[in-house]
């Protein structure tokens, strides 16, 4: 293990894995600050997706280092225990419940005690309800508390499942393309929601839409081939030759 | 704590279902014992017999509907479950048998003396006590469902994948019950039954406490059900099934929650055997049958998977409809069974109960925006599953 501790919400270092011989990631290294708002872009086979696998439980690294908060080994713990130490993540496809109600949904992800038991003897309390509201008005579903996820649009879906990250009140939110098949006034909301949302935790956001990412105006990490390509601002990493032969195209 | 998970168990249906089966458990074996056997009310003892087994039927495939119905889990093995507990109760009515069997022997049962056992297997110790039989009857199976769903579950073995290993487990346990030195009297199983707590099996004041035993422990275990599915608890099962990785992604241990339905289950399964056998008269490895798993999620498909009500209509229409069938044209039974699974399947992907559910809640979205014009643009109340 390393000499430092290192102080940063997370911490990978060094991390590869691969996939029947194809390496997905490629000794990659990659820092989250506490209350930072980190944008991700990368062609397509990257690894970002496999980035966020790692740092959720879903997949092991086959070599590297991922820690949580400085101490917490990501790699020796599940998915159910990461996100019970507060990671969150959004997929690239919207997966709400689709036969439970909007309300449901969210009182599933609320932050509570998740046992067989705890669940099974569990009341809604006059807490958990207020939460459960505020949570409704902050992705403006309010209205559509007591109809089926199933019968929300596309764009509901995408902020159901960001209420229900919310609900989870994780220290790291891992965004998957938040604004995939969304209109224009939809992906500005989004951005708007995603800045509110950073103010008080940490968000990583992977995203293809520049113009989204420019309206977050935060600081961006390039990935290409499972290593980090460039990392700055907007208009540092759009102007680096490699990313733009890598991903952007002449 | 434990009567407000009671109280939101109980709805409307789940009342009234509740309520017709304790009425039956006393209006059946009434007409059964006070009227003349001349009268047109009477019902006569294989009736209530049949019809008490109809109800362990819709307990067994009430206990498979949780696990299949709301968490996704096609169990292709839980007549096994249910057989198990059905041995355990055969091996207390054996024990009851004393030295009135042929061979006389007051602490062996008959198929021992014959294959010249000494004494007793271990395994048979204190199955003379019913309490220690009754907790048998849950614990066996229970504790079968935890091993193989601990290692289940935690290797993530779903689907059909899943499926095929119960399918294995009931078969396994079919050959190794059909070996005689397993002890459980191999192919003839156990049988000869005198009697019960002290009573005398066959009689009618006997199978009438029976039937009502039978409907008491179906009323119980969808009081029981319908709390666990109305839970938090029963929304992450529903969650899990329709999205099970999203669920782990949440922070629940999607494991756990699927080894504590699948072990409940398993108990209600063996309940429901325990209350099977004595009714039916004989308990052999027949009962393991593959085969016989798998009807049990036809009735389940038939009466409406996710339902509660569903499975126990559907248990009690298509053994009902077998019963008349197989006396009617006997060769043609298994053929008309295929083709209602083919037919409800194509045409009521829901079930019975299902279907009329979806229809009755069509109708009130109708008459609710007919009523209030205002409100517009009522969404469909019932999602695909």
């Amino acid at each position: 293990m390393t000499e430092k501790k290192p102080k940063s919400l997370l911490y990978l270092d060094g991390v590869s894995v691969s996939f029947d011989g194809f390496k997905a990631l490629n000794s990659l290294s990659f820092i989250v600050e506490p209350g930072e708002l980190r944008a991700i872009i990368g062609p397509n086979g990257a690894g970002k997706t496999t980035m966020m696998d790692i740092i959720t439980g879903k997949t092991r690294p086959d070599v590297g280092e991922v820690f949580f908060r400085g101490d917490i080994d990501l790699t020796k713990r599940d998915e159910a225990e990461i996100a019970q130490l507060g990671i969150g993540r959004k997929f690239q496809k919207p997966t709400v419940f689709e036969s439970h109600t909007v309300w449901d949904n969210l009182e599933l992800a609320l932050n509570r005690s998740r046992g067989v038991f705890a669940t099974l003897f569990y009341r809604l309390t006059g807490e958990d309800k207020t939460r459960i509201e505020e949570i409704l008005s902050t992705v403006r579903l309010a209205a559509r508390r007591d109809d089926l996820a199933a019968s929300l649009s596309h764009g509901q879906k995408q902020w159901l499942e960001i209420g229900m990250l919310l609900a989870q009140e994780p220290e790291l939110l891992l965004v998957d393309e938040p604004v995939a098949g969304m209109t224009d006034a939809e992906t500005a909301e989004t951005a708007i929601l995603l800045k509110e949302i950073a103010k008080t935790r940490s968000v990583v956001v992977v995203e293809h839409d520049m113009g989204f990412i420019r309206d977050l105006g935060v600081k961006v990490t390039c990935l290409a081939e499972g290593s980090v390509l460039a990392e700055g601002s907007i208009d540092f990493v759009s102007n680096d030759p490699k990313v733009i032969e890598n991903y952007l195209g002449r | 704590m434990i009567t407000s998970f009671l109280i939101k168990s109980l709805d409307r249906t789940i009342l009234v279902v509740v309520a017709i089966l304790l009425a039956l458990a006393l209006l059946i074996p009434a007409l059964n014992l006070m009227t003349a056997p001349d009268h047109p009310l009477h019902v006569p003892t294989y009736l209530v017999s049949l019809l008490g087994k109809y109800l362990t039927y819709a307990l067994l495939a009430l206990a498979l509907d949780l696990v299949w119905g709301f968490c996704g889990i096609l169990s292709l093995g839980h007549a096994a479950f249910f057989a198990l507990g059905g041995y355990a109760m055969g091996m207390y009515l054996m024990r009851q048998i004393g030295a009135r069997g042929s061979y006389g022997n007051p602490l062996l049962p008959d198929f021992m003396v014959f294959l010249n056992w000494k004494e007793l297997p271990w395994f048979w110790h204190g199955f003379d006590m019913f309490w220690f039989a009754a907790l048998m009857v849950v614990l066996v199976p229970g504790l079968l469902a935890f091993v193989f769903g601990w290692f289940a579950f935690r290797s993530r073995v779903n689907g059909v994948y899943l499926s095929i290993i119960t399918q294995a487990m009931t078969y396994a346990l079919l050959l190794a019950f059909f070996r005689n030195d397993m002890g459980f009297g191999g192919n003839n199983g156990l049988t000869d039954f005198k009697d019960i707590l002290g009573f005398n099996i066959q009689a009618d004041g006997t199978r009438a406490s029976l039937f009502a035993a039978s409907a008491l422990a179906l009323a119980l275990s969808l009081v029981v059900t319908s709390g666990i599915v109305r839970s938090k608890f029963g929304k992450v099962l529903v969650a899990l099934r329709d999205a099970e990785s999203r669920t782990r992604f949440l922070g629940y241990r999607v494991e756990h929650m699927k080894l504590f339905a699948f072990t409940v289950s398993a108990m209600m399964a063996g309940v429901a055997g325990a209350l099977y056998v004595p009714q039916v008269g004989i308990i052999n490895p027949g009962e393991f049958e593959p085969g016989n798993s798998i009807e049990v999620v036809i009735w389940t498909a038939v009466g409406g998977r996710g339902t509660l009500i569903g499975p126990i209509i559907g248990a009690i229409l298509v053994n009902g409809g077998k019963s008349i069938f197989t006396a009617a044209f006997p060769e043609f039974w298994l053929f008309a069974l295929g083709g209602l699974f083919v037919l409800v399947t194509l045409f009521l992907p829901k079930g019975v109960v299902g279907t009329a559910q979806h229809y009755l809640a069509r109708r009130r979205a109708h008459r609710a925006a007919s009523g209030t014009q205002n409100e517009s643009g009522l969404a469909e109340p019932m999602a695909a599953e």
